[in-house]
């Protein structure tokens, strides 16, 4: 916890200058114009990490030496110094910066990302710089200008260090600027390549005793002194203990814990993290004028009766301990208050506040005590954060941190989580030691049942960010590598989200679009089982299922168990659901939905599936029928539609035909045309009506579930669809009435028997008007030479198609012109919207930070909406 | 598509020199959406009848629009392009063969038989299947007025089903009328009949209107309503997006399609919007701007958020005033805002005061902190928008997350809904609204949320508050308690106390 600055470094004048520099820094060049800066930046650091005001000065005005533009250049450097700062690079500031008031806004700039500031002074004579402008043709400074930024450098040398930088470093002469050379430092925060395994131990607060137990518990032995006192700790495996701060004050034995810590930290048994108690004793025990209360009394009376040199090593223990770590290669980071992303491993006096408070909002709560802003419900960052210092009756993990401190010295207990296995060990308190300015415990304090601080928090951790969803974005998908939303296709996607989707929490994934096989050329049909076969046998794929299409409508059903109660009260992240393709709730009514997943629970209960799959909620794939059930306006105002003026207008237009006809006109031609397209008219309503008949309530409604998507824990795309199909056929056992069986075979696409029996039986079925089927690769998800294998092919039946191309499709001339159809689009944009969707199922099953799930969910929407031929 | 038009003026078939077509032969035409047939399945002395068949291409007809194969608009990727009734119903696309093919007899010209093109003789025309938006009753509005007798039935959407009617109507005009004028009123009847969007415009449409309009659509009674409907699809609607995803959801696309879409009650009475003048002031409208107004001016804000600004009714009385040093207009709806841009004028808006608008994209469903900060925020007509489950996420953005020192929030009072005549009983405002609530039901909400979220709130009638089912509009207006200066949380408050 050292932040006095170092003194300034000047190196002697017989040694190489050897400049220690921080990971992370900004550095300041200063000396006077012809002093080297230049060479020496470009000596000792990369092109890229060196910005100067002179290039600057080109870059906004086409010449270095325009002096008029150098606000303008200045406001360009500052801006690229704050990107690279904000992004985590090192950078040198090559400008004279011999006035205070130029070195006072990079020091600024520094804190400002929260960065270490360094100067590194180059002093040479005034002789020498002079003679370096003079051999300048491009530069032509008056003798006065050198004269002048000489006294400046001499004013402000003294006072670099009380400026606010953290390492001044000067070189005196020509000599030493020519033989400097630089070492990085790593930053005390910096512990990555430290990868555990560790045990992180919440607030302890002089709770000695139990302090014991949990390390016992966590497998550790004690080693105690001559007088019976824990000094160490060790693990058999080598485990490490990892203090969250806060070891001391309000309990019954501040010096015995700290003992204890000081021990293992000093054996290489512990790492700590200073807590805002720790903070306070050193300044105490410093004798600085620090208020005496919440429990640092306490801790003073027992130091009385230590040893003043205990008292001194707890005093350096304390100041020296760094304000956070990041560890495991930046997969973990530990600081008593937490710590947002954008602190992590970096180095100010906000780091370290922000590690020992935390942030407030400036508002105080009804106990007086300030309300702390929730800074974990936006956190966003990848590295898992461990944090005490607020009391909670239970860890919680919110958007992938956890707070450990479960009270202890109030009467909770002492908690710990194992790192990496991420389990929780936790000891009970003996008593309650301190009461609790704010009630903690259920039933503690004046007559609150339960924490609202804690109920508030719970629902926030729901609460999405519009920078979870909005503008460009890029997902990383395990299967499919990352994929790109377009900012445009996000901006359609909130739409829809925010005004027709269910709540996020009840969306834990969207199904993705599925290509045709390729056109055939087999007369009178645009698709034809072959060409699947033949996609899958290209992908090495031998093996594949057909599934029947059913023509309903696409519905995703998150079944909890809970949903049995048909219990209409619990809040929606308590609720099952089942949504269609664009994440609407299947049913406009509230009650039917309760019915309907309540009487689905109940088939998967009676399954045995909860138990089987020892889960309390199932995500289901299905197809909801009849279409007419969710597309009912649709079939109306488009389909119906169609029909009607076509059944109108072109009998009619035979009747004028034949009555010219009988005049003897000759319009045979147009005669036959018509009524060809009288009869594919006819056909057309035949081909939608199939699909359409009147449901009331449960009644005439079927599911038709034919993959299992995800449960608690676990996924199933690596089952084969024999197991999913299975899976349905059990459902529909235990519910005849509302689940139905998807037919299917299997094919080996390397047996044209197999083929051929497959294709009689596609063919049987879409001539009685069946919507076709679904080829898939029976293993499941299944990788080619390029990555993920499409997770299926639809082939789709003559009839069906007049409703996606038209009624007159089929008329030779229209067919040919349609084969001409370009499904490489389509086929990415499936695969992009598998591996999202894949990506939202492992997720939601590993129970991932809801805005995880829902920045995959997202995307899918928003590829939904690429312009893509829709008949496709 | 087909029409026929008979005569029985004798000698009947004198019908071919006012048609410039001869009864003895079909013949074609290459029109710019298809082939053209004129054919005379009758044409004897006393009756002589001829037939305009338009044969459309589909396919053609998609990707002549879009003038590549395939499409490239946004409007050729959505279901509704490819199957759709233009092969067989009657508009526009009729209506530009017709206005091809007998260009010469709508001039009311005929060389062989002069004087007969200028005199009305007994005709009767049919169209077996017209698209036609308001049903036969509207196919009367227009016919009617200019002498024809009509006979037009609606038919059905699908025998099997019980469906009701589909927007076609079977129609029999009879009268005696010049051969011209009828060809006039066809040519301008179809297009606004079928009032649909897949139409052709180009700028000289509005010459087209005059020329074929000439002689009698000064005299209509609905003349406005038939120059808005010719006139009102200029420049197709460039179908977003949005469209796509609602068929992807096999949903009907307009029903997406309502981010602007006008409140039920906002016309007199459905089927009769079309008589309203586009720009007649909506009392009750204007009266809860003028409520939000005063709250704001009362609460002294400055910068001014209104939240789900839609198209921007709000905002233009925002920036009237120059005590809103900002105004910030947001919505969920890219189209709304563009729509909003429009309407403002955005691009012509003087640099001072366009200096004091933005518009954001956003939703109040998800945490926005670019919202924070602001003195006052403005949900109008807003949370009915919002499913109820969604509505503890617009209570944490705009209470938790914006957290302007005053909200105000106006809401339909649902009891208010039996005043409306037209309005029928159960039904809701306006087909997006989610719920209505009660005066009651609208307090305790509010209440809940004022005291969760440290706010102080007042409830205030908008419009008359009538003494037994209280005003049409509830407001309230949150004022966030004065212990809590809402500043963001920026300073560290050194509490000891964990």
């Amino acid at each position: 916890m050292s932040s006095a600055p170092d003194t300034d470094s000047r190196p002697s004048p017989d040694r190489a200058p050897v400049l220690a520099l921080p990971d992370l820094c900004l550095v300041v060049l200063v000396g006077i114009s012809g002093s080297g800066k230049s060479t020496f930046a470009r000596t000792h650091f990369r092109p890229t990490q060196v910005l100067s005001s002179d290039v600057c000065r080109g870059l906004v005005a086409d010449d270095e030496n325009d002096q008029a533009a150098t606000p303008a250049a200045f406001a360009l450097l500052h801006h690229i110094a704050a990107t690279r700062l904000r992004r985590g690079r090192l950078t040198v500031v090559d400008a004279t910066n011999v006035k205070k008031e130029d070195r006072a806004t990079l020091v600024q700039l520094a804190r400002d990302h929260d960065v270490l500031p360094v100067a590194v002074v180059l002093d040479v004579p005034e002789s020498v710089a002079m003679a370096r402008n003079a051999d300048r043709t491009d530069r032509d400074l008056p003798a006065g200008v050198l004269r002048r930024q000489r006294a400046d450098l001499r004013r402000g040398l003294r006072g670099l260090s009380r400026e606010g930088f953290r390492k001044v470093h000067v070189l005196d002469g020509v000599e030493q600027v020519l033989a400097a050379t630089i070492t990085y430092e790593r930053q005390y925060n910096d512990r990555r390549d430290d990868r555990g395994p560790f045990d992180v131990v919440g607030d302890v607060h002089g709770c000695r005793a139990e302090l014991e137990a949990l390390l016992v518990e966590l497998g550790y032995t004690l080693a105690r002194d001559e007088h019976a006192r824990p000094v160490d700790a060790v693990h058999p495996q080598g485990r490490r203990a990892l203090f969250l701060g806060d070891l001391v004050d309000r309990g019954p034995d501040s010096p015995g814990v700290l003992r204890l810590v000081m021990g293992m930290v000093a054996a290489g048994h512990a790492l700590a993290v200073p807590g805002n108690h720790e903070n306070k004793l050193v300044r105490a025990l410093r004798g600085r004028n620090v208020r005496v209360s919440h429990g640092l009394e306490t801790t003073l009376a027992q130091l009385q009766g230590e040893t003043p040199e205990f008292r001194r090593q707890v005093e350096d223990f304390c100041y020296g301990l760094v304000s956070h770590y990041v560890l495991d290669d930046g997969k973990l980071v530990v600081a008593h208050a937490g710590l947002k992303e954008s602190l992590q491993g970096r180095a100010s006096a906000r780091v370290r506040d922000f590690a020992l408070y935390g942030e407030t909002t400036g508002e105080t709560d009804e106990f007086g005590l300030p309300v702390r802003y929730p800074w974990a419900d936006e956190y966003r960052g990848r590295a898992t954060v461990l944090y005490g210092h607020t009391p909670v009756p239970t860890p919680e993990w919110v958007n992938g941190t956890l707070c450990l401190d479960t009270g202890c010295v109030f009467g909770g207990r002492l908690t710990a989580l194992r790192y990496p296995e991420r389990t929780l060990v936790s000891v009970p308190a003996a008593r309650t030691y301190y009461a609790p300015a704010r009630p903690f415990l259920p039933g503690d304090g004046p007559g609150s049942a339960a924490p609202p601080q804690q109920a508030a928090q719970k629902r926030d951790a729901q609460v999405l960010d519009i920078d979870d969803v909005l503008g460009k974005r890029v997902v990383e998908t395990r299967y499919g590598g990352r994929v790109t939303v377009r900012e445009e296709n996000a901006a359609a996607a909130i739409e829809v989200m925010s005004r027709f989707a269910l709540p996020p929490a009840q969306l834990l994934y969207l199904p993705p679009t599925m290509s045709p096989s390729a056109t055939t050329a087999v007369p009178g049909l645009l698709e034809h089982p072959a060409e699947a076969f033949a996609h899958y046998r290209a992908e090495g794929v031998a093996h594949v299922v057909c599934q029947e299409k059913h023509m309903g409508s696409r519905a995703v059903a998150l079944v909890r168990r809970s949903d049995l109660s048909g219990d209409d009260s619990r809040p929606p992240e308590q609720r099952g659901a089942v949504h269609s393709r664009t994440g609407r709730a299947f049913f406009a009514d509230r009650a039917l939905t309760g019915a309907f997943l309540a009487r689905l629970a109940r088939a998967v209960e009676t399954a045995g599936l909860f138990d089987e799959l020892d889960t309390d909620w199932l995500l289901l794939d299905a197809e909801l029928l009849p279409w007419s059930a969710k597309a009912g306006e649709l079939v109306r105002s488009q389909y119906a539609a169609v029909g009607a003026a076509a059944r109108a207008a072109v009998p009619a237009a035979v009747a004028v035909l034949e009555q010219a006809a009988a005049r003897g006109l000759d319009v045979s031609g147009q005669l036959e045309l018509q009524r060809a397209r009288a009869a594919d008219a006819l056909a057309f309503t035949q081909a939608y009506r199939r699909y359409c008949w009147p449901t009331d309530g449960l009644d005439g409604l079927a599911l038709a579930p034919f993959q299992v998507l995800a449960c608690e824990g676990r996924t199933f795309s690596d089952r084969d669809h024999a197991w999913h199909l299975a899976v349905g056929d059990r459902l529909a056992d235990a519910d005849p009435g509302l689940v139905r069986r998807t037919e299917h075979r299997a094919v080996d696409v390397t047996d044209p028997a197999d083929e051929a029996a497959a294709t009689a039986w596609w063919t049987a079925l879409t001539e009685a008007g069946g919507e076709g089927m679904v080829v898939k690769p029976a293993a499941n998800l299944v990788r080619g030479r390029k990555g993920l294998v499409q997770p299926g092919l639809k082939v789709r039946g003559r009839e069906y198609l007049r409703i996606v191309y038209g009624p007159d499709y089929t008329r030779p001339e229209h067919l040919e012109r349609l084969r001409e159809r370009h499904l490489g689009r389509k086929r990415g944009l499936a695969l992009r919207e598998y591996a999202l969707g894949l990506e939202a199922l492992e997720r939601a099953a590993a129970g991932e930070p809801l805005w995880r799930v829902h920045e995959c969910v997202f995307a899918v929407l928003a590829l939904e909406s690429e312009p893509v031929d829709p008949r496709l | 598509m087909l029409l026929t038009i008979t005569t029985t003026h004798v000698p009947a078939t004198d019908l071919g020199f006012l048609l410039h077509k001869n009864p003895a032969r079909a013949q074609s035409t290459s029109v710019s959406v298809g082939t053209a047939h004129v054919l005379y399945p009758e044409a004897t002395e006393s009756r002589c009848t001829a037939a305009l068949l338009l044969e459309v291409d589909p396919i053609a007809l998609v990707r002549g629009r879009s003038g590549t194969r395939g499409g490239s608009g946004p409007e050729a990727f959505t279901l509704g392009q490819y199957v759709n009734d233009r092969p067989y119903a009657a508009s526009s696309l009729l209506a530009v063969a017709l206005g091809r093919v007998f260009a010469s007899a709508r001039r009311g010209t005929s060389k062989e038989r002069p004087e007969l093109a200028g005199t009305p003789i007994p005709l009767e025309v049919a169209l077996p299947a017209l698209s036609c938006r308001g049903g036969a009753a509207m196919v009367e509005r227009f016919f009617a007025p200019l002498g024809w007798s009509v006979d037009a039935a609606p038919v059905p959407l699908d025998d099997a089903a019980d469906w009701g009617d589909s927007r076609y109507v079977r129609v029999r005009l009879t009268g005696t009328l010049r051969v011209a004028d009828a060809l006039n009123h066809l040519y301008v009847a179809l297009p606004v009949l079928d009032d649909s969007k897949h139409y052709w415009v180009s700028p000289e449409e509005v010459d087209k209107l005059l020329r074929a309009g000439a002689g009698w659509l000064a005299d209509h009674p609905d003349r406005e309503l038939i120059t808005r409907r010719y006139l009102a699809h200029k420049g197709a609607l460039a179908r977003q997006a949005m469209a796509r995803l609602a068929e992807v959801d096999d949903s009907d696309p307009d029903a997406l399609d309502d981010a602007t879409a006008p409140a039920r009650t906002a016309a007199p009475a459905p089927g009769e919007d079309d008589l309203e003048v586009p720009d007649r002031p909506v009392p009750l409208a204007l009266l809860r701007h003028g409520a939000v107004l005063a709250a704001l001016r009362s609460a002294g804000a400055r910068r001014v958020v209104d939240l789900g600004c839609g198209s921007g009714a709000l905002l233009p009385a925002l920036l009237a005033e120059p005590a809103f040093t900002e105004v910030v207009g947001v919505d969920v709806s890219a189209r709304a805002l563009e729509e909003a841009a429009r309407r403002l004028r955005l691009d012509r808006m003087p640099e001072r005061r366009r200096e004091r608008l933005r518009l954001l994209q956003g939703s109040l469903t998800y945490a926005d902190r670019r919202l924070a900060g602001y003195d006052a925020a403005v949900l109008m007509e807003v949370v009915e928008h919002l499913d109820p489950d969604r509505l503890p996420a617009l209570e944490h953005a705009v209470f938790a997350v914006a957290r302007p020192a005053t909200v105000i929030v106006t809401t339909p009072n649902v009891e208010h809904n039996v005043r409306y005549a037209d309005l029928a009983a159960g039904v809701l405002r306006h087909r997006d609204h989610r719920f209505e609530w009660t005066r009651r039901e609208f307090a305790s909400w509010v209440q809940r949320v004022a005291s969760a979220s440290g706010y102080d709130v007042r409830l205030l009638p908008v419009g008359v508050d009538d003494p037994e089912v209280g005003p049409p509009t509830s407001m309230a207006v949150f004022t966030r308690s004065s212990a809590d200066d809402g500043s963001t949380p920026s300073g560290v408050t050194r509490g000891d106390v964990a």
